[in-house]
């Protein structure tokens, strides 16, 4: 399973990246966020929702395949 | 089911006066219109720390904020009896001073306007991914969040 990583406003400047590949087999999106949060210590902080495919997701989202997950930081649009 | 071409409601950089009179302008043909009401979202001078903002960089996760402005705009059309409705956003650099949202929408008569202007505002404020970094004129930034 791939999935892509995307990291954006905090996310993006608390990893250090905006995009990356994960090889894996996460069951589920905790799985995933406690790994990213290994990865990118500084991403424990900010607070973050998660998108799976642009729709956000709960924690216990189970991944299925090759899929687009977003770390999204608070909005500030408008 | 047929995928759905979904409109790109980002714009780079500010929006500028006369792309709202030139989006009025496109109206006057529409004759069933008889109100539109207009919202437009301005960058803030705001104080943070005893320091001013002079802009701010807007990012966003694209292809979802397309998305959710078509769902919301989706919504506003069944929830109110609208002509015409449109969300335009800025990404990039928008100084104080400038405009970085314009909802438009168009009905027979004003009210569904005001009550839809209304919906699309909020909306957009809660659910499409835009982030912004609040700039400083010493190059420091914070990050912007909506209350």
């Amino acid at each position: 399973m791939t999935l892509t990583i995307k990291y954006f406003g905090m996310t993006a400047e608390g990893s250090g990246k905006t995009e990356e590949s994960v090889h894996s087999n996460y069951s589920s999106i905790a799985e995933l966020k406690k790994d990213i949060i290994n990865k990118h210590p500084k991403l424990e902080k900010i607070n973050f929702k998660i998108a799976a495919n642009q729709t956000i997701v709960n924690e216990d989202y189970l991944l299925s395949g090759d899929e687009e997950i977003a770390l999204l930081p608070p909005f500030a649009g408008g | 089911m047929s995928e759905k071409k979904i409109k790109n409601s980002l714009v780079e950089g500010p929006i500028t006066p006369e792309k709202i009179a030139k989006s009025i302008a496109h109206h006057q043909v529409k004759t069933n219109i008889g109100a539109h009401d207009i919202f437009l979202g301005q960058v803030r001078a705001d104080e943070i720390e005893g320091k001013q903002v002079v802009g701010i960089d807007y990012s966003a996760y694209a292809e979802m904020a397309n998305k959710v402005f078509d769902e919301i705009r989706e919504e506003a059309f069944s929830k109110f009896d609208l002509t015409c409705g449109h969300i335009y956003h800025s990404t990039g650099i928008v100084k104080t001073g400038e405009l970085c949202l314009f909802v438009f929408t168009s009905s027979k008569h004003r009210q569904m306007t005001f009550d839809a202007t209304r919906f699309i505002t909020e909306a957009i404020k809660e659910r499409v991914p835009v982030f912004g970094k609040e700039l400083f004129e010493d190059g420091k930034h914070v990050w912007k969040v909506n209350k």
